[in-house]
This record gives C-alpha cells, structure tokens and sequence, in this order.
C-alpha cells in the first residue's frame, strides 16, 4: 500500500484524523464523511475498514464537541432522547441491510449522501423565521417546545411537524448504520427546516444524537471485525485533537468560506467515490 | 462529593448538564489515553510491518480483523497480556461506551425531575441500543 511504513502511515492517518474533527466540528457534518474517501480513495483502504473507522470517528468529533456545546446550555435533550428512538431503530435496519448489500451499492449511495451533504451546509442558516408561532400538539404533549440563551436575550421557540421530523431521524439512522457516518446534515434538516427548530439549537443537539446513533451500531460493527485498531487509533486521537480545536475556535469564526470550500471537496469525492462503485474498484 | 449525588439540588438541570459535559470530557479523554497508548506497544511490537488492509474485491470473503479483537471478552485477556492491538480496542470500547453512559445518566435525572415520561423514551432508546449489540452477535 503505497509502500508506506507503519510509522509513516499512522502519522498520515493521524494527520487526516486532526483534519476530519477540525472541520467535522466548524462544519457540523461530523468527520465521518471525511474518513471514508480519505482512507478508500486516499490509501485504497477496504470499503468495510473505512466504514467501521467512520463510526468510530463520529462518535469521537460528537462526544468532543458536545463536551464543548454543553456548557452554553442550548442542546435540548428531551428533543435529542425522543428523536433517538427513531435513530436507534433506523441505526438497528441499516446494519441489517449492510450485511446483504455489497460494498458498490454502499459506495454509490455514500455518494449521493455526500453530496447532499456539500448542498445542506452552504445554504442560507440565517432566517428570521418566528420561532414563537403556535407548534404541534404533539410538540407540548411531548414537551419540546423550550427556550435558549442569545446575545438578543432568551429566544423561545416551538416544535412543528413532529411526524415528519420523526419520519426524516429514522432515515437518518438507517444511513447511520448502513454507512457508518454521523448523518448530521439529514438530521438539521428534520430539525432545522421540518421542525422549525433554531439553527444553532439543531445543530448541537443533532451532535449530541450523533454519538448516541453511532454507538448503536458500533457494537454490530466491532462484532463483524470492520473496526480495525491500526487504523483506528491514530483516527480516534487525530478526530478528537480536530474536534478541540475546532470548537475552540468556531464562536470566533465565520465559517461561510470555510464551508463553501469543504463542500466542493466533499462534492468532488462524491463524484468520485460513486464512480469507483460503479466501476467495482473499491 | 460524598452523598451529594442523591440530593436534589445536585440533579438541578444546570449542574446536570455540567455534569453530563464533564462525563463526555472524562470518557473521551480516557478513550484517547488508552488507545494513544496502546498504538505506541502496537507499533514497537508489530515491528514497523504495515498490515494488508487493501480492498478486497466484491464477491470474495472479507475476513477483518483478528477474532480476539472483535468481543469484549476476548479483547480483556490480551490487554493484561500488553497486546497493543487490544489495547486500542479497549480505548475504542470506552470510547463507544461514552455517549450510551450519557443517555444512562440522562434516565437517572429525569427519574429525579419526577419527569416519568421521559424516564421511559430514554429506557427505551437504551433498551434499543442493547438489542442492537446482542442482535450482532451471531
């Protein structure tokens, strides 16, 4: 493989890894979607090694940066618990589904998620949307409808369209454990677009649901010897260094550019990883 | 400390939720401790030898990683032996553990909210995670 050392390569890993957190957390895309190009295109890594690792880099860039988030007080954990039921459950049918499908048809459909994720994070974030209006009944049964800390002061907000939130996290969950990766682009979407939940309340609770939906499978994937420790180890180290960082960072940052460029690269690989899947060369 | 864990005031949400941040900060710092050192005795005892981690083409039998390292009752035994290799994974299983003590602990303060609606989704979610484990042994 490259005729790489063992040293060499655990460096570049780690250094990939680093990479993956950092933009994972300003992005919010989770550095999964990072891994797995990087370690199939990058050094002709199997499909199912990449997998596993990705898993185990999700859970490493959430548990890091909600670690950071949580302080601020603005993940709801009562929308993140009950939409977990539906991530939970998907996370259970995609590592089902993975067993019969081959790996080209998980490479083309890791394509298309990539690229909707490219398109999800450099849309418009800021909208004056009014977060006060009347939300779902099933909203207050549940008790979703909560508040958060501002510059502007305490910001309320209420929960519309549970049912399609709740039918979008189960999608979310399935690509979860069918590819390994976060799905924290589908899971702001339930949040942010169908829910009317606030952007900066989506995103930290997604992250939170992020952890929790990978280690749902993780264990499958322990089990079936996708998660290779050669790998993993500088993966988990570098993630979590990237995932510090970027945290440090992100209050500070205006990440509009940042975002702009990553999601061309991400589209890129996209193109390119559905292209090896079609050709069956990974 | 002492039994201030089981008083109310403890459990008020701003102190859980620092609590549950510093829970994440202690797992992922314990995860990356364990496996930073297990990697250095991995690669000191696989003697700078890359293994083959190159695809495997679709239609043949992709055979993963050794078998002790995919059961935590085969990866206990080699860590007391120093396996590098078993070390990782115990950091990855530590690692994995994190976010599903968290939502353990979230079942814990809303049992202390008196908030039993929501004591039951999370024993749901945990109860989810558990068949998905036992679901893959196969």
């Amino acid at each position: 493989m490259l005729g790489l050392s063992l040293v060499e390569f655990t460096i570049i890993i780690l250094l990939g890894g680093v990479l993956a957190g950092f933009l994972g957390a300003l992005t919010g895309l989770g550095g999964g979607v990072v891994v797995i190009p990087l370690l199939t295109l990058g050094f002709g890594i199997d499909m199912r090694y990449a997998i596993g690792t990705a898993l185990v880099t999700s859970i490493a860039s959430s548990s890091g940066a909600a670690a950071a988030y949580i302080k601020e007080g603005i993940t709801n954990v009562r929308i993140g618990m009950f939409l977990e039921i539906a991530t939970t459950t998907g996370a259970v049918i995609g590592a089902i589904i993975a067993v019969y499908l081959d790996k080209q048809y998980i490479a083309i459909i890791f394509g298309f998620v990539l690229i909707f994720s490219a398109i999800r994070s450099v849309r418009k974030t800021e909208t004056n949307e009014d977060y006060t209006l009347p939300g779902d009944k099933l909203a207050e049964k549940l008790k979703l409808n909560s508040s958060f800390p501002t510059k502007e002061g305490i910001v309320k907000y209420n929960v519309h369209n549970v049912g399609i939130g709740y039918s979008l996290m189960t999608l979310a969950g399935i690509l979860s454990g069918l590819l390994g990766i976060g799905s924290g682009a589908l899971k702001v979407l339930a949040m942010d677009t169908a829910m009317k939940i606030p952007f900066k309340v989506s995103t930290t609770t997604s992250n939170f649901m992020v952890g929790v939906t990978a280690a749902a499978s993780a264990v499958i994937y322990l089990q079936r010897g996708y998660i290779d420790p050669g790998i993993a180890m500088p993966i988990v180290v570098g993630v979590l260094a990237g995932a510090f960082l970027g945290s440090r960072i992100l209050p500070k940052t205006n990440v509009k550019k940042l975002r702009m460029l990553f999601s061309i690269v991400i589209t890129v690989l996209a193109v390119f990883m559905m292209y090896n899947g079609i050709t069956g060369k990974l | 400390m002492g039994f201030k864990i089981f008083s109310k005031e403890f459990w008020n949400e701003e102190y859980v939720e620092q609590y549950i941040g510093k829970l994440l900060r202690y797992g992922v710092i314990l995860a990356c401790t364990i496996t930073s050192f297990g990697g250095i005795i991995y690669i000191i005892q696989s003697k700078g030898k890359m293994p083959d981690y190159s695809s495997v083409p679709s239609g043949e039998e992709f055979s993963g990683v050794a078998h002790y390292l995919r059961e935590i009752s085969t990866i206990l035994p080699r860590v007391l032996d120093f396996d590098g290799a078993a070390i990782i994974q115990l950091g990855v299983l530590v690692l994995i553990a994190t976010p599903i003590i968290r939502v353990a602990f979230s079942a814990v303060s809303f049992l202390i909210e008196k908030d039993y609606m929501y004591v039951a989704i999370t024993l749901i979610v945990l109860a989810i995670i558990l068949a998905n484990m036992i679901l893959g042994i196969h």
